[in-house]
């Protein structure tokens, strides 16, 4: 870059060959970006998934988030009759009581709306509006059931042992054994009680004289222990995953301060320290959060302690990291200050050093503490403990997705509560500390 | 001047200096034993609610560790071989991470300047792009991933697509911050030519703030490996995957499970040190070509 070269005549080649990098730049990237996701495209095996997708899954799911669906079996055998709401024993109906659309006597009526009435007597049958009634007399040689005339609806699903027929808002499926009816409704049904506490089906305002007359304590009680969404047991792993998030960051925060300053430069002018110490860090980050899971929950067992201890190791590496840098950026005029009143090292650190790192240090803590509570989630679900369990045991059942949709607002709740307290807490401790 | 050095004045400087700095002392002391009383009660909370007990576990913590690595020792002479079994799962971890970064970043970008002042498509919809990205970071990429595997099947994209959810939230938060900082001078200058909002964005502000923009993703990038092998263990394939089943079958083959905890932990080594000399280059180097 000598002044004399610089001259108009050399100076425009040198600015379009500039261009021509620019341009071809321009197209090469995307181009590149394209060629990249249309390989990711077939080497994830795109296609063949949405061949595989279920679509009946994500109904049900869709589905199961806003409705519940409760059972009226029959045991073809004796004859008797269970109620039970998801097909749940938590959710039994008492002998002879059921929703108002079941109708009981000699012989019992399910209405699952839309028309149809399922018939449960000496037979069982249904009467589809615009289709006609099917009846079936389930026993030894299999369900025994008759048809209208005509072709085989779409709806209704036949063979000797089973039959099936959908309605809109239900199904009734036959077999050999039991017949069972179930019909949608929407909403969270006994999400506050439970169909054996004496509390179910009373308003609120019946809610309110109850608890004026001193029975507070048994509907809390009986809100907190339902055995159906366990209000207690949730709540329980909401605060084990935010235990671990906390006992975690801050753990890690307190065991990498003084580790950090062995790693900064103009603290340990000992390049041997300095060097084990930064290795020692680039190792708890390397062997990262789920390798350490799974050695720590070998010698812990599932539980909060496990992750929390998972996620303090990982967090000492990131910390040590981003501490020795800050300490490396201190001033060093302030720290020479204290030590001109003749200050020790120990209050050289504390007055001189200390101070002008806490904000910075503080914001980074906070920052992780909040990110944490969503790693905790995650860790939760590998180690066995918190919300994350809660939410990998309903999913892996594939039933009870309104306890996820439950848990999944929940989870969101939490994180968002955490961020916000902790973006509180982060103006109050660092701008409002110094005055 | 002279009621300054009067000493009655300089008397009640003092004690009120005295008295601010011991309520200060006050306030810290509070706040620090109110820390540690927290700590320590929740791990003792902690303590009580796992399996196993803190310290009996304290000293059974390189148990595992040393099976493993004894495993692992008597057999090295399969590694080699492990390591090519394992290469494509940790290929599929890598282009997990590659993609779900690529189109989290792509998305990030456009919600960033829809929720910018001054670059906004729509000004009045900001504060439903910010919440909109508030929402996506919120929730944890195991909570997408399971439904996804759920609906899809395992495989990689159900976790590709709860990553890149994720990562177009956190991104776009970030990406933002940087847009407040571009300068709307060349938008102007591209407004005033005719262009349409997607031309004056892609060629007023993406060259401004694309180091910035490439700094950021690069750090997603890191964090992204990690939460790919980690869904892996959930069922949503690569590594974590094979993790997981070699952690199933237990002793006997340990050996498959050390190969996959190196190639686990070079990976994300080499990742994060590429990528940081990569973003102190974008930070401090290339001066001279920015002058040409």
């Amino acid at each position: 870059m000598s002044m004399i070269a610089d001259t108009p005549a050399t100076m425009k080649p040198r600015a379009e060959a500039l261009f021509r990098r620019k341009r071809l730049t321009a197209v090469a990237i995307p181009a590149l970006v394209l060629l990249y996701l249309t390989y990711a495209f077939f080497a994830f095996d795109v296609p063949g998934l949405l061949g595989r997708a279920s679509l009946d899954n994500a109904r049900a799911l869709v589905a199961d988030t806003y409705s519940y669906k409760t059972h009226v079996t029959r045991d073809n055998a004796d004859g008797g009759l269970r109620i039970a709401i998801e097909g749940e024993r938590k959710g039994t109906y008492a002998e002879g009581t059921g929703p108002d659309w079941v109708q009981f006597g000699d012989t019992t009526t399910v209405d699952l709306g839309d028309g149809s009435v399922v018939t449960f007597g000496e037979d069982v049958s249904i009467d589809v509006p615009g289709y006609g009634i099917v009846r079936a007399e389930p026993g030894a040689g299999g369900v025994n059931a008759t048809f209208p005339e005509g072709p085989m609806p779409d709806f209704v699903n036949a063979s000797k042992n089973r039959v099936t027929i959908t309605t809109p808002n239900g199904r009734l499926t036959i077999t050999r054994r039991a017949s069972e009816a179930f019909r949608y409704a929407t909403g969270w049904e006994l999400f506050f009680f439970t169909l054996d506490s004496p509390y179910h089906g009373l308003s609120f305002a019946q809610l309110a004289v109850k608890t004026w007359e001193g029975e507070g304590g048994a509907i809390l009680h009986d809100i907190w222990f339902n055995p159906m969404w366990r209000h207690g047991d949730v709540a329980w792993a909401l605060f084990e995953t935010i235990l671990m998030a906390f006992l975690g960051t801050f753990g890690a925060a307190l065991v990498a301060l003084p580790l950090a300053f062995l790693a900064a430069k103009n603290f340990t002018p000992l390049v041997l320290v300095r060097q084990v110490a930064r290795r020692l860090f680039d190792f708890c980050r390397g062997v990262d959060a789920l390798i350490w899971t799974i050695i720590l929950a070998r010698a812990f067992g599932p539980g909060p302690l496990t992750g929390a201890l998972a996620i303090l190791v990982t967090d000492t590496g990131s910390f040590g990291k981003m501490f020795s840098e800050a300490l490396e950026n201190v001033d060093g005029k302030q720290i020479e200050g204290v030590q001109s009143t003749g200050a020790k090292p120990v209050q050289r650190y504390r007055f001189g050093v200390i101070p002008q790192v806490t904000p910075v240090l503080l914001s980074q803590v906070l920052y992780f503490f909040e990110s944490n509570t969503r790693s905790a989630t995650i860790i939760g679900a590998i180690t066995g403990g918190g919300i994350g369990l809660l939410l990998t045991q309903a999913m892996i059942t594939q039933k009870d997705w309104e306890e996820v949709t439950y848990y999944i607002i929940l989870v969101i709740l939490m994180v968002f509560a955490m961020d916000a307290f902790s973006g509180w807490l982060r103006r109050r401790l660092i701008s409002g500390g110094d005055s | 001047m002279a009621e300054l050095s009067s000493d009655g004045r300089l008397a009640d400087i003092r004690e009120d200096y005295l008295a601010l700095t011991r309520r200060k002392r006050l306030y810290s002391g509070i706040l620090l034993s109110l820390f540690v009383a927290l700590m320590a009660s929740g791990f003792m909370i902690a303590d009580a609610r796992n399996a196993g007990g803190f310290w009996d576990g304290i000293a059974n913590v390189f148990v595992f560790p040393k099976i493993v690595i004894a495993e692992a020792w008597e057999k090295r002479a399969e590694l080699p071989a492990h390591v090519v079994e394992y290469f494509p799962a940790l290929l599929e971890t890598i282009n997990i991470a590659a993609v779900s970064t690529l189109i989290g970043t792509l998305i990030a970008v456009v919600l960033s300047m829809l929720s910018t002042r001054g670059l906004a498509r729509w000004p009045r919809l900001i504060p439903l792009f910010r919440r909109l990205m508030d929402v996506m970071r919120a929730v944890p990429e195991i909570v997408i991933a399971l439904i996804l595997i759920f609906v899809l099947g395992g495989g990689p994209v159900p976790a590709m697509i709860a990553i890149a959810f994720h990562t177009s939230g956190a991104l776009g938060k970030l990406f933002s911050e940087v847009n407040e900082n571009a300068s709307l001078k060349p938008v102007e200058g591209l407004a005033s030519v005719g262009a349409n909002w997607s031309q004056r964005m892609a060629l007023g502000v993406v060259p401004q703030v694309s180091p910035n923009y490439l700094s950021y993703a690069l750090l997603r990038f890191e964090i992204n490996i990690r939460a790919s092998a980690i869904l892996g263990f959930v069922g949503a394939g690569g590594i974590g995957y094979e993790l997981k089943n070699a952690m199933t079958w237990g002793a006997g083959k340990y050996d498959d499970s050390a190969a996959i905890f190196l190639m686990l932990f070079l990976t994300i080594v080499a990742v994060d040190q590429v990528s940081s000399v990569v973003r102190n280059r974008l930070a401090h180097g290339r001066a001279s070509e920015m002058l040409a």
